[in-house]
């Protein structure tokens, strides 16, 4: 079993290169790079999405792929499971624009108590502002994996006090 | 000779394609796009079944006079068929499985590949040289 530190420095310093780049340390300069490394969680996602899979067909709704990624892929990247899963179904209106169809989207929202790559940093408030940073690599992990399962995702991460973070996962539904 | 033909497909658009004699590769396509079919049919009856264990391998998909059609889908709803020449008795149900199972750790190789676009036809020499020799075991 890999020691998790590995992939915690390899993540450290896969934002700090990002950002060391940026000359123009800016709100748009910013932003790429967060797309940039949701792209990179994207890719590895996919991959673990295929590879992680048990020998048999395990998945008979989205509640099921769901719980897959707070045990089996937080456990196999974070050597810990999901504290807690919470889904949200409801229609949501979009901004009212006409010809504007409703759709029903399905949300959930995975809470980590003590986010592996946010515990090294703080127990509070400090740094708040820094940890969008560190959870953009994850947002496109989980959206990789549940992209190869079959389900179109948003996928976005708040923190309201380190360590503890949220995923919002917002199934789309074409 | 046995003659077979391997096919993956992701949703319904084939990601890899081999036939071996290959003159007879477009019999073999149509053959298997109606075995598409057959697959989506197997997926959903098992949907309903309230077995606990539901196996990747899907077993016999259909026969005719002179092929064999079996099927294999994936967690990742990818679906492999391959079709063999119906007088080749001696090719036993687990030896598909395990030809199957070959495939699947292969494919999964593929997606962990840096230089694979998961959605792009699969150019692998890697994959392509694993398919290359369980075909011939086959014959």
């Amino acid at each position: 079993m890999a020691d998790p530190a590995l992939f915690e420095f390899l993540h450290t310093e896969m934002v700090a290169e990002l950002w060391a780049q940026d000359p123009d340390p800016g709100p748009g300069g910013q932003k790429t790079s967060l797309l940039v490394l949701e792209g990179m969680g994207f890719r590895v996602g996919q991959a673990l999405g295929e590879r992680l899979p048990r020998e048999t067909l395990t998945f008979r709704e989205e509640l099921d792929i769901l719980k897959f990624l707070c045990k089996d892929l937080w456990v196999a990247v974070f050597h810990k499971q999901m504290d807690s899963l919470r889904t949200n179904h409801q229609v949501q209106a979009p901004l009212r624009l006409p010809g504007t169809l409703l759709c029903p989207q399905g949300t959930y929202v995975l809470q980590d108590n003590s986010f592996p790559l946010l515990v090294r940093m703080a127990s509070g408030l400090q740094y708040l502002e820094e940890a969008p940073k560190f959870l953009a690599f994850t947002c496109g992990l989980l959206r990789g994996t549940l992209s190869t399962l079959g389900v179109k995702s948003l996928v976005t991460a708040s923190v309201a006090a380190l360590p503890a973070c949220k995923f919002q996962v917002v199934i789309q539904k074409l | 000779d046995a003659l077979s033909t391997i096919i993956l497909f992701l949703q319904n658009y084939p990601l890899y394609i081999r036939s071996i004699p290959t003159e007879n590769e477009l019999k073999f396509h149509y053959m298997v796009h109606t075995s598409l079919d057959v697959v989506d049919e197997k997926i959903s009856a098992m949907g309903k079944a309230l077995v606990d264990q539901r196996e990747l391998y899907l077993g016999l998909l259909y026969p005719t006079e002179d092929y064999k059609v079996y099927g294999y889908v994936t967690n990742s709803k990818v679906k492999f068929v391959m079709v063999v020449d119906s007088s080749n008795t001696a090719l036993r149900d687990n030896e598909i499985r395990s030809m199957f199972r070959k495939l699947h750790n292969s494919y999964t190789d593929v997606m962990c590949n840096p230089f694979y676009n998961p959605g792009d036809r699969i150019q692998s020499r890697a994959f392509d040289g694993m398919v290359t020799s369980m075909m011939i075991q086959v014959c």
